[in-house]
Formats: C-alpha cells, structure tokens, sequence
C-alpha cells in the first residue's frame, strides 16, 4: 500500500481535483425528475442518486449542445477545456450555432449508459467506431497503438528479439476478460514477465492520471511502453527527455489483433437525423479536425476501415 | 409499528418483563452473540457442535453469529403457524438501489446501511409512530459511484462497543453511537482514486474491526486491515498477493496442501510484478471460530488482466484464508481455483461448525462456491474433506482430495480469440455473495443458488477512459433443466442435495435465515418473500413484496416479546441491476453480460427501497 507520507504527498494534488469535482457537481445539476420530489417522509431528507432512476428527458434548449466528457483525462478532455476532444466539441458546437455544455463524468465501466444512454448529453465526442452501445458517427481519424521509447531504441514489431530484455509498460482497463491489444500480443509471445502494469484510470487525484506510463519511460523505470497513440503523442511531445514514438506494425497482428482504431463521435441508438449531422459537419470540416489532431500529437495513420469490428 | 394504538402500554411492560427473559432480551456479552463455548441449542443434533452462540433475541452482527451460519433460536414462528405471518409494518430507506445486506437489530432499535450514499437509519422499536430515532448521513464521496462494479450496495453493518460499524463505498470505515447517531470515528482504508471500494459488511473480534476492500476489476490489491474499535486506527493490513511479509505468511503458516506451499507465492505465481495489480478483494464475508481464535475469508478473482496474461496460479486470488484474529497472521491457505479464467471470486460465506465427519467430531468449514462445488475443509488445517456440485457445472468434474486440486475440462478455459461455449456456471457463479443459512436441528445447509452458463468470445471494440481496446462478448443464459434459481438443502456430511426448492424464472439472490421454528426464509427476484419448511422444503408461506429481493433476512424479538421477521426489498446488485430502467435489455455490455441470463426482469418488478417487517 501507500505509505501515509507519499499519501500526503499528493494531498495537493487530490485538494485541487476535488475542487474541480465540486465545481463539476455544480456544472451538472440538472432539475431532479419529478418521482423524486415524491418519494416517502424518509426518502425527503435523502439525496437521489441516478443510478437506478428513470433517465432525464432530453434537453430540449435547441440552443445548447450537450457533451459528456472526462474532466480530468488529457489529452482529451479536461473541465478546462484544454483537450482535444474539448476543442472538437467547441468546433462542433460553434458550427451548429450551439452553446456548448458539459456533462462531466469520469470515463469509467458504464460511462455511456450513465451519460449519453441516461439522456445527459447530446454526444460523446470520441468513441471506437466499431462501438456497439452507441450510434457512430463516420470515422474522423484513425489512430494506432505506438511504442514509445527513448530516442534511438527505434521499436515498432512485437517480434523484435530485443524485446525479450525489455521492460515494457502497458495500460490495463477494468473490466474482467478485456484486455488492450498489445497486453494480449505480448501474451502470445510469453512476454508476460517483461510486462509492467499501469491502470489506465491511474491516480484520479492527479492531473492526467494517463500520462503515468509515459513518465515512467522518460524516467527509465521500463524501456518502452506500447499505449494508444493520443495520449503517447501528446505526453511524449511534453517530456522533458526526447521520446520517440512508432506506430505497431504491421497493424494487424498474425492471430488478426488490430492495433488501429477508427475514432467517431457517438450519439445515442436511434438519433440518425443527428448523427446525419454530424457526418455532414466531420466532412465540411475535416481540415480543421485534423489541424486540432496535428496540434495535439495524434499519429494519424491512413487506410481508414480497417478498424476492429 | 407493532399494531395500531394502544399497543404502546403493553410494550412497556413487555420490555420490563424482558429483563428476566433472556430469550426476548438477547442477552450475551461482548460485541454480539458470542460466548467462546458451545452454544445450546434445543433440538439441535447430537453430532452437531456450535462454535460460537446464534443470534436470540436481537440480531448484532452481519451473519446473527460469528459461524457464519445465520441461525437464529427463536422458535415462536413455526411450521404450523408460518402461514399466518403478516406485515407488521414497513418502511423507505429512500434510496432505489440494491439492498443486499440485512437490518441489525439491538436495545429495540433497528438499524438500516442503506446502498450509497449509506445512511444509517435507527427506528425506536417502542415508538413506531414516531420520529426516526436518527438518520446518520455520512456523505460518501459521489465519485465512488462510477468506480463500483455492481451497482452501489452496501452489506450491512455490525455493532460493537456502543457502536454501529459499516463501511462506505468510498472506501472509508465509520463507527456512529448507536444511540444518538453522532459519527465516532472515520477511517479511510482505500483510495478511490485507484478503484478501491468497500461494499462488504465489517465484522468485530474482541477490541478489531476487520473490513476488505472491492475493486478486483479495477487492479487494486486486495486485503483485510484490522481497525481499532475505540478509534479506528489501523492495526495491521493482510494483503492477499505479494510477498509473503505482505500477506502475514510466517513461521505459523502452515497450508495442507503442496500446490499452496513455498515461499512468497504471492509473487512467484505471477508474471513479474503483476502481484501488484493482482485484485484477489475481500468483498464477502468474514466469519470467526473464538475458540481457535482464528477468522475465515475468501478472497476475489485475480486481477486484472485475461487469463493468458497471468501465466501462474494467481495467489492468493480465490482463495480461502485463516488468520489469527489479533495479529493478522495467516494460520492457512487453500487457491480453490488457481489462475482463474471465469472470474470466479470465492469471496462467499464460510460457515463454522462441529460435526460428526468420519466417525469423529471435526472442526468444518462449509464453502458453498462460486464455481458449482460446496466445499467442506477442516477449518484447523485447510484439509479439503470434500467437494462436491449443487449446481450444473463442467469447469471442473471432480477434485482430488489428496492434492486439493480440480479435474478441470481444459475445453472449458476462456482463451482470447478462442469461443467457448457453454461454460456453467457463469462468471456470476453457481451463487454469488448473498449467504446461505445452517440449522443445527436439520444439520442442513441452504444454499440460495443459480443455474447459469455462458458464451464467452473476446472481440467487440471497447473503450474507456478514450482508449479504445478489445472488449469480450459473454453472454449467459438459463442452464440445463431450464430453471434458473434453486433453494438448495444440502448435507455437508453426506455431501449430497437432500433436497431443493427450484425458482424456475429467476436466480435466488437473497440470503436464506433458519429457525429453530424449523422455518427457513429466503426471497426472489420478482419479489416474494418465502418460508419453507426447513425438514421438507414445503412452501408454508409466501408474500409479494414492492420488488425483488437481495437482502438477507433477519429474525428478532420486539418489545412487545414477539417474533418478527425483516428482510429488504430492493432489486439491483450485479444480476438484479438488469432491473434498472437504466440498464437496456437490449445492450450487450450492460452489467457484464448478465443481460442475457435476467432479460425478463423488468417484466416482475422496479427498483424499491422498502424494509418489510413481518409477525404473526
């Protein structure tokens, strides 16, 4: 566990995100649906949660535009406005003559269900284009999974022998049976003891909880990580220690894992005249999609539709 | 609440008549209804040994008894006269989550953990029409509620020391006066800010609080910490991966078994380091032998990754485990599973008695698993006596008992990329946490279980936290002989099912109380609420709650001297939140899969919040 001084440590850290929650918690009150108010003398003095209380109808201020978003998930959200996903949204919401308005919700197991599916937002503005739960817009990039390095080690196949001697980072996600891709292609090749573990929800309390891994390659505790490749773009531009980042190839692994992944906004089942929309306004307005993307260090590769699905 | 008016008068002098009854007033000592020797039991078998004294009159502690075995010797309410039962009164909580856990009962208050944001709400049983005694309001941190797994549920509470104990979903443990509802003490046991929870109830040994903590799915480490019940100061922690200063192994640990033998295996069944993110959560229940003054857990499925990225058994992660009370110290060990691949937690109960096993009294621990097999250990060594199915399961055929160790089908393993079908029981198990009862008069166990297979085939295009990865399509569905739930009756001399109550439309996911009346009480999903006969299984009664049950029922005495029964109805948990309007039938991901197994839910019942008091 922790010790009590490195909790101390980052008391900071959690003071100021908790702010930002606080402020978060403002930001999404939303009039409480009417069964509530009604519910017995015990339940008066409660506070309602949503979890199990019929969605809110959507909202119907055809002036706004709601999106449900990470607030603390660089590089692409934050309650700052300061990611990319932010900077589409702000794109997106200007172009349809709509005030932009925030949902914030951690980008947890049961986020779309909790967020768009509840009737909290009009979209999500990053989602896998393959992504069942919700209806996906056309594609609007395609990443991949990179390695990121120190300058020099110049990885890119998971069949380099050097691995073997290697530390490697991976993010894990949480949820039984899943895995990101490169944690099962590391698997399959009996790499699993060169292989450190980083959540990919990191420590909440801090800002960027993603950029952990990356740190971690710049600090020399593992000699690469193979992670998606906005968030190595990003970080890896920012470190004070020269990083390299290369795309996993080929981008198919030989059991048929993908590495690369087509992006689209996600709007909810059924909402076709508005995700119509949206597709319209992804095409008017790719140059400026991508520019933001460039800004912000994504690897953009090509050859958009091969994607898992 | 007992009656309409008038009835006040005489519970005054029903609460005076109490002082000389010790079976309406409960009476034991120390933090609940404990005694250190053999309880008497009337009628109980003579081959039948209790280890710690059952619940009475009052109901203190998560499970009633330290055993586990959610007995009660109140006999009033019996099988001639169980079909008379009616509501006495009912009450919200206010809060429409799942209400797994149960009520406690004590100095005719009852006390109620509510899921999150987990109040706690004490009735003055002696003044039913009035105001609440007091509603405590801890406010648990909101951001807890996106890190829980399975819904927000909370366990239950225990009282201690002029204390009512719980813990919070935000991972912090609180100790509240039971008489004027004012906070104690507050200690925080994880961060939610890594994924930890606390959703299980805390049990009190002597002057310890020992609570474990939720969050297996999220790469947290799991453990017991001991508290101090004067302050909540921390006085040790027990991880369940890691080295073995970690996990309290020492010169006192001795494991049965070779395949749970050698040094710091809790690092050296891993991948390098992976211990770290290793889950193997506390998030059941904890029972105590004060004789051997050793406590009993089970711990949760390894952490985080598939399987094929954790080459190893995985230790400790489903695992059982004795400790020494006071320090900490592991006694034992005994991986049911090593390297899961079904995310079967053996977090359940483990139910303390005597019996009479092989011609000689033996000192048992009765594990109805999560994996299909009730398992029967000798709770001094971890021996495995035996292990048998109440449930259709193929995992695994049979265990060796001279290794300890499964027959497992390898066809039956989830691999990615391989599609494995029919796998029973589901990652939902053959039962989950909701805990079976034990009657020292039938010398039966009952089991609230499930029948449940799955598909498992690892595919769909996820993401979280925007990275995108591979997701796993699982989907469950009704098992062979198409019923999904069965009260179980179960013989853990014989090993065998004396007998069974099928519940065809829904899992049991309640937890089952058993009388000296020799009644046994569970409820169902759709919201019935059952007593049967605990010989026969007879159905003596039933009544149809606001909604599905998940809690766990309790028995006690009022102060007006009678019975009463309480249970919670309040659908959710992992298979009860398909209930939910929020969750879609129509969604795949939706509660891990479990959609396919509960589609018919919302058909029979709504999230409630309704304790249900019942009396004759």
């Amino acid at each position: 566990m922790s010790s009590a001084s490195s909790r101390r440590a980052i008391l900071f850290a959690t003071i100021a995100a908790a702010a930002a929650l606080a402020a978060i918690a403002v930001a999404n009150r939303r009039p409480a649906p009417a069964a509530l108010a009604a519910a017995g003398p015990i339940a008066a003095p409660l506070t309602p949660i949503t979890a199990a209380v019929p969605p809110p109808p959507p909202l119907h201020d055809p002036r706004d535009l709601w999106v449900c978003a990470d607030p603390n998930n660089m590089p692409f959200s934050n309650a700052k406005g300061q990611g990319f996903e932010n900077r589409i949204a702000k794109l997106v919401a200007d172009d349809l003559g709509r005030h932009l308005r925030y949902f914030w919700e951690p980008q947890r197991r049961g986020f779309v269900r909790t967020t768009l599916k509840a009737g909290n937002c009009d979209v999500v503005i990053g989602v896998p284009s393959a992504y069942g739960p919700v209806e996906a817009t056309r594609p609007y990039y395609q990443s991949t999974y990179v390695f990121v390095s120190r300058r020099g080690l110049g990885l890119r196949s998971f069949d380099d022998p050097r691995l073997s001697a290697l530390l490697i980072g991976i993010q894990i996600v949480g949820e039984d049976y899943e895995n990101p891709p490169p944690a099962q292609a590391l698997a399959s090749r009996h790499l699993s003891d060169n292989v450190r573990g980083f959540t990919v929800y990191g420590d909440y309390s801090r800002a960027a909880p993603q950029r952990t891994v990356i740190d971690a390659v710049a600090a020399g505790r593992i000699d690469t990580a193979i992670v998606w490749g906005p968030l190595a773009g990003y970080f890896a531009s920012r470190s004070r220690v020269p990083l390299d980042i290369t795309p996993v190839t080929p981008s198919v692994d030989r059991s048929g894992l993908p590495f690369a992944f087509e992006i689209s906004m996600g709007v909810r089942p059924g909402a076709i005249a508005f995700r119509a929309q949206l597709d319209d306004l992804i095409e008017r307005r790719e140059p400026e999609i991508q520019s933001i993307l460039r800004h912000y260090g994504v690897p953009l590769v090509e050859g958009a539709g091969q994607a898992a699905s | 609440m007992y009656g309409g008016r008038g009835h006040r008068v005489f519970s005054t002098v029903l609460v005076l008549a109490c002082v000389v009854l010790p079976a309406c007033s409960g009476k034991t000592s120390g933090t609940g209804a404990r005694s250190g020797a053999s309880a008497i039991v009337p009628g109980a078998l003579p081959n039948i040994r209790l280890v710690a004294d059952v619940s009475r009159g009052e109901w203190r502690i998560p499970a009633g008894d330290d055993g586990n075995l959610r007995y009660s010797a109140l006999d009033t309410i019996n099988t001639s006269n169980a079909k008379d039962l009616h509501v006495v009164t009912t009450f919200s909580t206010g809060i429409p989550n799942g209400h797994e856990g149960q009520p406690l009962v004590f100095n005719n208050t009852m006390y109620v953990v509510t899921p999150y944001p987990n109040n706690l709400i004490a009735v003055d049983l002696t003044n039913p029409n009035g105001p609440l005694k007091f509603i405590y309001e801890p406010h648990t941190d909101p951001r807890s509620v996106g890190i829980a797994c399975c819904d927000v549920v909370n366990r239950g509470a225990a009282y201690a020391d002029g204390k009512i104990i719980y813990n919070l979903l935000d991972a912090h443990t609180v100790a509240v006066d039971a008489e004027t509802g004012k906070e104690v003490w507050r200690a925080r046991v994880g961060d939610i800010n890594v994924g930890e929870t606390v959703t299980g109830a805390p049990i009190v040994v002597k002057d310890k609080v020992l609570v474990g903590n939720s969050g297996g799915e999220l790469g947290v480490r799991g453990y017991v910490a001991a508290l101090d019940v004067k302050s909540g100061r921390e006085l040790w922690r027990a991880f369940n991966t890691g080295p073995d200063a970690d996990v309290k192994i020492g010169p006192g640990f001795h494991a049965f078994y070779q395949k749970d033998q050698g040094k710091d295996l809790g690092v050296t069944s891993w991948p390098s380091e992976q211990w770290k993110l290793g889950g193997s959560t506390v998030w059941g229940w904890i029972s105590y032998d004060p004789e051997t003054n050793l406590i009993y857990y089970g711990t949760g499925n390894p952490g985080v990754w598939n399987p094929d990225l954790r080459p190893g058994d995985n230790k400790w992660s489903c695992s059982i485990i004795a400790r020494d009370a006071d320090s900490g110290e592991a006694k034992w060990a005994y991986q049911v599973t090593a390297h899961d691949a079904w995310d079967y937690d053996e977090i359940m109960e483990n139910m303390l008695v005597d019996m009479d096993y092989g011609g000689r009294m033996r000192k048992l621990l009765i594990h109805p698993g999560r994996t299909g097999f009730v398992y029967v250990l000798d709770r001094e060594t971890g021996e495995l006596l035996s292990a048998e199915t109440f449930e259709p399961t193929n995992w695994a055929m049979s265990y060796d008992l001279k290794t300890g160790k499964p027959a497992e089908d390898p066809t039956k393993r989830t691999r990615y990329g391989v599609v494995t079908q029919g796998i029973c029981p589901s990652s939902t198990g053959a039962k989950d946490v909701i805990p079976s009862a034990f009657s020292p008069r039938t010398g039966l166990v009952y089991i609230p279980a499930h029948n449940t297979c799955m598909d498992y085939e690892g595919t769909e295009a996820n993401y979280i936290a925007g990275t995108p990865y591979l997701g796993a399509s699982v989907k469950m569905y009704v098992g062979p002989g198409g019923y999904q739930g069965e009260l179980v009756a179960w013989d853990p001399v014989r090993a065998r099912k004396m007998w069974s109550v099928k519940e065809d439309k829904f899992p049991v996911y309640s937890g089952v109380l058993a009388t000296a009346g020799d009644v046994v009480f569970y409820g169902t999903m759709d919201g019935w609420f059952k007593a049967i006969d605990a010989r026969t299984g007879t159905e003596l009664w039933k009544f149809h709650t606001s909604s599905g049950i998940v809690g766990n029922p309790i028995t006690y005495t009022g102060p007006d001297g009678k019975q009463y029964v309480a249970i919670y109805s309040g659908i959710g948990g992992w298979m009860g939140a398909v209930a939910f309007p929020s969750i879609s039938i129509d969604d795949p991901e939706a509660a891990l899969g479990v959609v396919g197994a509960m589609k018919d839910i919302k058909k029979y019942t709504a999230p409630g919040s309704t304790v249900y008091v019942f009396g004759l």
